[in-house]
């Protein structure tokens, strides 16, 4: 099964980006699932999104170049944490 | 490295009487310059950060801000806090079209993100705590801030 990519994006690239990469990693390392992750800033979405299966950010995403794209903010509120991240990881799945 | 050793109790204020989120800009910044965390050049890239993405967190009970902005200006990483006598006025992360009425505000200063994975992962915890931040914000000094969050039961295992 080939690896499928994902973008994790937010204002700065190195802050919410970074929780939520993290907890994409841990999911992943639960499900067996291996994908790769791009960690960087919103604006530099576009020179990564043609090799990516999923976007995923903490602001919102003006444009998802094509791309499937999931908001994440609530991996960083805690609200609606598990309904997201179960989303993320069937994405990453398929 | 642990939460607690990006606090220091010279960049916490509590009970501050600010009108607009810039008030509270100014005064963190204030302190993290003063004490050598960041550059001249971090507080107009904090407001220009804060503008396009906005930090705002609408949480539970109370609502957090986590001002932050790109490496170049942080000298070394700190988290500097703001407690509110009155909520002031953030944008949504979610949505920047929307107001969030915050009530704390961890304004963070961070150089590269990898060596602080932990420190941002326990903070993420610690603002989804209620009741942390319950006592936090009812607290009046910075000594008594940083023991709360000594003590508290953050996870501190790497992932």
């Amino acid at each position: 099964m080939t690896r499928k990519t994902v973008i994790v994006a937010c204002g700065t690239g190195i802050a919410t980006s970074t929780v939520v990469a993290e907890k994409i990693t841990e999911a992943c390392k639960r499900e067996n699932l291996h994908v790769n992750i791009i960690q960087c800033k919103v604006t530099e979405i576009k020179g990564y999104a043609e090799n990516a299966d999923l976007i995923v950010t903490t602001t919102i995403l003006k444009d998802n170049f094509g791309k499937k794209s999931i908001n994440a903010l609530s991996l960083i509120t805690g609200i609606g944490e598990e309904k997201v991240l179960e989303e993320i990881v069937n994405e990453l799945k398929k | 490295m642990k939460i607690s050793e990006f606090f220091n109790k010279e960049l916490i204020i509590t009970n501050f009487d600010a009108i607009s989120q810039d008030d509270v800009f100014d005064v963190l910044y204030k302190k993290l310059f003063e004490n050598g965390y960041v550059k001249e050049t971090y507080l107009e890239a904090v407001k220009k950060r804060e503008k396009v993405f906005p930090t705002g967190l609408l949480l539970n009970k109370y609502n957090v801000a986590i001002p932050h902005t790109d490496p170049e200006h942080v000298i070394k990483p700190a988290i500097a806090v703001a407690t509110l006598k009155k909520p002031v006025i953030f944008k949504n992360m979610a949505n920047p079209l929307e107001d969030v009425l915050v009530n704390i505000i961890f304004m963070i200063a961070l150089n590269e993100s990898h060596s602080q994975v932990e420190m941002l992962q326990q903070l993420i915890q610690l603002i989804q705590d209620d009741s942390l931040l319950e006592k936090i914000i009812g607290e009046d000094g910075g000594d008594e801030i940083i023991e709360i969050i000594k003590n508290c039961t953050l996870n501190d295992e790497t992932v």
